[in-house]
């Protein structure tokens, strides 16, 4: 490990916590652009004087905007996420076991697209413009064109109804014995596979085609090695980093997806807590949710940026 | 030029079911049998000839409602596209020609804004803003605006140093001048593409937010709208949740393969590959 991948890693992860901070502050403007006020629109048109009066001492907006943020930045940063309106419970301990549904839930997605896409993509670089290779690109136009709901009713009017072999609704509690649970959210996490796999896939392909091109490819090529020992010694280790960086992006991409397919299955996780509280106009809520979703995002971003660092045989092995 | 034959099938089969959807948009009153929120039969009938798609979690005849959800879905999309387009197209323009202080502060805004999932935002601002549909058009266009101005900026930086537009500032030409004029038709071929993936992105972004609730609120629906009313029937086996999810997936899919069409033209028209 030498010193400008270091210096470069340092300067990533600095950057990032700039971001983050900036991102704070544009999720808790995002809630403040209303011309009214907040505690107008929670208790609507017909609320008495006092009410109102009330609920705007509750949630400190006779303060000026900066001194919330800063109020509410702290109280994120040790922990306090506040209470939610709607309900008067305390945030932070709402969000602990829904945090960690969502996470296995996109981590189990992960698991089966991420080997499953780069598998795929290695195939259609080997068969380049067969079948193979024509699926992929039908199958990516279809994942680009199919809204999250069809691919998950689709799969619970064949899998759970029609010929009943998983639950339509997934339900997970506390206790719950692993296998049950894996069973519980197959259906979520195979309409989750299918939302990111064509996706990977086709970039996969792109990343390791563009290598394919290069001269000393051809130069492997042309010493007769055989197509799978040239991919194998030449091709992958300097695609590793584009892929590693579309499979980040994915991920990313997945915990968005997560959303949608959390209120399908109606899975107990962050999308669905996110989603009924918006509907609620449970601002609180909305914020801390939000900015634990961007958080994640941000930092799989990044992480992406550092493994392709990492990974770059030039960054590495510098003259 | 343009010759009906030697459109490749996909591309042609994308333009006549894109243009059956616009119909079906713009006559909605004319052609659908029932009205949209008219009930005409029992819960959850199924196909018949009565009710060719049969009737929805009210009763209403489906077909109708999808004829004037196509309406509403793409009014609000056309719409949404057009001021994302519009936005992103002028400031992204601006910031090239400009430079500048302009150029950073924008583009770092933009960065600042691309860093937080777009659905995460929308639900985000979406929580403190009355359920209208204007405010609907203007979440979606303008948070989508940040890819079509990295775009323009992107192909207006390129342009911008070519020698018509040095002689064009030589004479004397002011902004205005440059940026309609000069990087406007050169830049237009890649943003009409953009165009169709935009359009895309904008029907897919309004269905997830109506079907999660916090888009077109009852009793006018959109695609995703209908989704979430006729959802609880899945799990008895009524497909009725299906149909316009299906319809939002194959107009995308459409509009898809125009818009490959129109970006493999414009590429080999400019003597790129095929």
């Amino acid at each position: 490990m030498s010193s400008p991948i270091l210096k470069l890693v340092a300067q990533r992860i600095a950057l990032g916590i700039v971001l983050l901070l900036a991102v704070s502050v544009l999720i808790f403007a995002g809630t403040q652009v209303l011309p009214g006020d907040v505690a107008q629109s929670i208790l609507g048109q017909s609320a008495t004087p006092e009410a109102l009066a009330n609920l705007r001492a509750e949630l400190g907006l006779n303060d000026p905007a900066y001194i919330r943020y800063f109020h509410w930045l702290g109280g994120v940063l040790t922990g306090d996420l506040g209470t939610a309106l709607s309900s008067g419970q305390d945030i932070a301990t709402s969000i602990g076991g829904r945090l960690w549904n969502t996470l296995f839930l996109a981590f189990c997605a992960a698991v089966i697209s991420v080997p499953l896409a780069i598998l795929l993509g290695l195939l259609a670089v080997r068969y380049r413009n067969g079948w193979v290779d024509k699926l992929i690109s039908g199958l990516a136009l279809a994942s680009t064109s199919f809204p999250e709901f069809f691919i998950g009713y689709l799969l619970v009017y064949f899998f759970a109804v029609k010929w009943q072999i998983f639950p339509g609704i997934s339900t997970v509690y506390d206790g719950m014995p692993f296998l049950a649970r894996l069973q519980a959210i197959a259906l979520p996490a195979a309409a989750l596979t299918l939302v990111v796999l064509a996706q990977m896939m086709r970039m996969t392909r792109a990343a390791i085609l563009n290598v394919m091109q290069s001269a000393y490819v051809e130069t492997a090529e042309l010493k007769g090695l055989s197509a799978f020992s040239i991919i194998r010694k030449h091709a992958l280790p300097n695609a590793v980093a584009p892929i590693i960086n579309v499979v980040m992006l994915n991920l990313a991409y997945l915990i968005v997806g997560v959303v949608v397919v959390e209120v399908i299955f109606v899975y107990p996780g962050m999308g669905q807590y996110l989603v009924d509280h918006v509907a609620k106009r449970d601002v609180p809520v909305v914020q801390a949710v939000g900015l634990i979703f961007a958080a994640v995002y941000i930092t799989l971003n990044i992480v992406a940026d550092i493994a392709s660092i990492v990974a770059n045989p030039r960054l590495r092995h510098p003259k | 030029m343009l010759d009906i034959k030697r459109i490749p099938l996909p591309a042609l089969v994308g333009i006549i079911l894109t243009v059956l959807f616009l119909i079906a948009a713009i006559f909605a009153p004319w052609i659908a049998p029932h009205g949209n929120g008219e009930i005409v039969g029992d819960v959850w009938q199924p196909m018949s000839a009565q009710f060719w798609l049969g009737t929805d979690n009210l009763g209403r005849d489906l077909l109708s409602r999808m004829i004037y959800g196509a309406r509403i879905t793409i009014f609000i999309a056309v719409l949404a596209t057009a001021l994302s387009f519009t936005l992103g197209a002028s400031l992204g323009f601006c910031a090239a020609v400009l430079g500048g202080w302009f150029d950073t502060l924008m583009s770092r805004f933009v960065d600042l804004l691309m860093a937080i999932p777009t659905l995460i935002f929308a639900l985000v601002v979406l929580s403190v803003l009355p359920s209208t549909l204007v405010t609907l058009i203007l979440v979606m266009g303008i948070l989508d605006s940040t890819r079509v101005y990295r775009l323009s900026r992107a192909i207006a930086v390129d342009i911008e140093v070519m020698d018509f537009v040095e002689a064009a500032k030589l004479r004397g030409e002011g902004m205005r001048w440059i940026i309609f004029r000069e990087i406007l038709p050169n830049a237009l071929s890649p943003l009409i593409s953009e165009l169709g993936l935009r359009f895309i992105y904008a029907i897919l972004f309004l269905s997830a937010l109506s079907f999660l609730g916090l888009g077109v609120q009852p009793p006018d629906a959109d695609w995703g709208g209908m989704v979430k009313e006729n959802k609880d029937g899945i799990v008895f086996g009524i497909g009725a949740a299906l149909i316009p999810a299906a319809a939002i997936a194959m107009l995308a899919i459409s509009v898809n393969l125009v818009a490959d069409w129109v970006l493999n033209r414009t590429t080999s028209l400019k003597g790129g590959r095929g």
